[in-house]
């Protein structure tokens, strides 16, 4: 076991960020946690980096207590915040240096290591880092985590606010650090990058809902799923698709309607309805879950997505609907 | 120590990175040095001056006349008609009215005693003040040389006169300038020392960097240290270039030694850098901050007797000046520079200055926190 936490447990004032998170993590395994803004990610990883005490329940690294043992768990881990947290008034080279230094090591000790993610920005290394673009930015601040040769790494929502071509570029650079042996928790609001991983928790207010390797996460006990497709906006037959007796729950999926029903009979009644409602370019087939109905499914059994409106965006991201819910 | 020394090179390297600095370092202090220093100079010279002459005697126009010889005085009206000058003093072109009545010389003659009045503006009371004494110190002198005058000089021995000759110790030709620019000194190297700390701690809050740094080996000690020292360095280093500029720009005496000097801003300066350090503690941005070392500067300025003597304060002021630490720098720099004082004689404001130092330092580490 690399990371250990349980039933871990914590509140900012009348606030649960956690409730009750249990969590194991491999040595070795990339693993990801999904979840929208104020799931409790954020708390959960600054938790792991020894920032925060939990108030209740116990967090290893290692086999070291993050609150006892700090100073070795901050030896052992690599942590990247959300936020870009490194100088910007330092150029890249400084940076990395002065990381390098602090931790008692040089650059050119821990040079392969950090190599792959490196060559990225070297050309730049004179640049101050305020002068960088967002996606060199997280590259320096994920050389600058590793420059100690962590065990293990913990990246709290590295690629958001990254271009598409430079998320996946990051992701790339995240398996081959894999490839050296060190585990990886990251925390990200795109559905599409936890098919990345080895394994994904799927996080909502503050609990786990689920954790699951992320080809076997549509499957299981999950119910069939419908989709509703039109060449028009599907919106508007939200709240029609809703009322209908037999929906458990709908939501919008990109530019459609994904349904599940209450028992499989009433699918046919579905078609019939929906028929009748003046647009030719409808359709109504059963298609196969992604992660992402896999999680709005979570939701909605924990009682708690069904009745939220809104929609993706483009991104696939839960980051900005369910802000407000 | 690797760790103090990494960071200090990379404080150095912001610090002179940054554009808005080295303005402040070497531009605020001349500017402070030649401007301030004569600004706020308490010299007055072209008061201006009405003078109601209603007795037009020769003792009248001796005495007048000895106000024209003045180099501090320009008399702008002359008239007969004390409401007219009074318009005057209204007006704002006249500061003071000398009035003389008609039975002037008659009484200085026949009774040996005769009235004047002064009216003086007194909305700057400093002012008024000068004024006065500028017009007493006329007058007595017109006083004795009419005594002379009238009673002849070989008699004048017989006459039992006192003449006061002051003599100006620590500041023979009664230079100002001098004393204001010891007090702008300091509170230019306070200024220096608290604010710019202050700022910069803030400063690495605000931009959320440590976030960061607290997953490093880095203690709190060290982070501390390592913000601190380099503005103590500037500190003193901006106290030996105003010495310098006061050398060179208004022979500024140094009689006592240069190296006590530094040693006691050495102190003072760790308590000034406490409180800056205290003051980053309470404010989340740098604004906030701004206006609170306002607030601190403004008081603890104003109450070092930088314009006014600490001595001549209320009790309850000269209490509260015991945690000024600005009034002990004022009253040491001056006693060093002008008087020549040694240990033995600021030894009192050493030691204070030590155990204040230590005691908002302290208090300061405890109460500063990494995190926000």
């Amino acid at each position: 076991m690399s990371v250990v936490i349980h039933r871990v447990d914590k509140s900012f004032k009348e606030f649960r960020a956690l409730k009750q998170v249990d969590l194991r993590l491999d040595s070795g395994e990339l693993f990801g946690v999904i979840g929208p803004d104020g799931a409790g990610k954020s708390t959960l990883f600054r938790i792991i980096a020894s920032l925060l005490a939990p108030d209740s329940g116990r967090c290893e690294v290692n086999g070291f207590n993050v609150v006892r043992d700090y100073r070795e768990v901050r030896r052992l881990i690599g942590y990247m915040p959300g936020r870009f947290s490194l100088y910007m008034d330092l150029s890249v080279e400084e940076n990395l240096n002065f990381y390098a230094r602090v931790f008692g090591t040089s650059v050119r000790a821990n040079y392969e290591l950090i190599r792959e993610v490196y060559r990225h920005i070297e050309p730049f290394k004179k640049r101050l880092a305020k002068r960088l673009s967002g996606g060199m930015k997280q590259k320096l601040a994920l050389s600058c985590a590793l420059i100690h040769r962590p065990q293990v790494l913990v990246l709290d929502e590295p690629t958001t606010g990254v271009d598409a071509v430079s998320r996946g570029e990051f992701w790339e650079l995240l398996e081959s650090i894999r490839q050296e042996g060190i585990t990886i928790l990251v925390s990200t609001p795109y559905m599409d990058e936890a098919e990345r991983c080895d394994r994904v928790a799927l996080m909502q207010k503050g609990r786990v809902l689920d954790v699951a390797d992320p080809s076997e996460i549509g499957k299981g006990d999950m119910l069939p799923i419908y989709a509703l497709r039109s060449n028009r906006e599907v919106y508007p037959f939200l709240k029609r698709i809703r009322k209908l007796e037999g929906c458990r729950s709908a939501w919008l999926f990109g530019d459609e309607l994904h349904v599940t029903l209450k028992a499989p009979q009433h699918a046919s009644a579905f078609r019939k309805e929906i028929a009748g409602w003046e647009d030719d370019s409808l359709k109504w087939v059963p298609i196969s879950p992604s992660i992402e109905d896999r999680f709005m499914w979570l939701m909605t059994e924990a009682g708690e997505a069904g009745t939220a409106p809104g929609s993706m965006n483009e991104n696939n991201s839960l980051s900005e609907d369910y802000k407000y819910t | 120590m690797r760790i103090i020394y990494t960071l200090l090179v990379k404080e150095f390297k912001q610090i002179f990175r940054n554009r808005f600095m080295l303005p402040v370092i070497f531009v605020i202090p001349l500017v402070q040095m030649i401007i301030l220093t004569y600004a706020a100079s308490l010299e007055m010279k072209d008061i201006k001056m009405a003078v109601v002459d209603q007795d037009h005697s020769t003792a009248s126009r001796l005495l007048v006349s000895s106000f024209t010889g003045s180099p501090f005085f320009r008399i702008t009206l002359q008239t007969g008609d004390d409401r007219e000058a009074t318009r005057w003093l209204h007006r704002d072109k006249v500061d003071v009215i000398l009035h003389v009545k008609d039975d002037f010389e008659k009484g200085l003659f026949r009774e040996g005693s005769a009235d004047l009045q002064l009216v003086i503006n007194a909305i700057n009371a400093t002012e008024a003040g000068l004024i006065q004494a500028y017009c007493t110190r006329i007058i007595t002198g017109f006083n004795s040389q009419l005594r002379t005058g009238l009673s002849g000089p070989e008699s004048s021995a017989g006459m039992p006169s006192l003449e006061i000759i002051p003599a100006f110790w620590y500041n023979p030709e009664f230079d100002y300038k001098i004393y204001m620019f010891c007090g702008i000194l300091v509170i230019l190297v306070t200024l220096i020392g608290m604010l710019l700390t202050a700022l910069n701690l803030v400063r690495e809050k605000e931009m959320g960097t440590t976030e960061q740094i607290n997953v490093t080996p880095i203690r709190k000690t060290h982070f501390i240290i390592a913000k601190l020292l380099p503005f103590w360095i500037i500190a003193l280093f901006e106290l030996g270039f105003g010495l310098i500029l006061g050398r060179l720009l208004y022979d500024l005496p140094i009689v006592g030694s240069p190296l006590l000097l530094f040693l006691f801003a050495a102190i003072y300066l760790l308590a000034v850098l406490g409180i800056g350090l205290f003051l980053s503690t309470m404010s989340h941005t740098q604004q906030q901050l701004m206006f609170m070392s306002f607030f601190f500067m403004v008081t603890f300025i104003l109450m070092s007797g930088v314009f006014t003597p600490t001595e001549s304060m209320p009790d309850w002021a000269q209490e509260m000046n015991r945690v000024n630490p600005l009034a002990y720098f004022m009253r040491v720099i001056r006693m060093i520079l002008l008087k020549g004082s040694g240990f033995r004689d600021i030894s009192r404001e050493f030691f204070s200055m030590l155990v204040y130092a230590s005691t908002i330092l302290t208090l300061a580490v405890v109460s500063y926190r990494k995190t926000t």
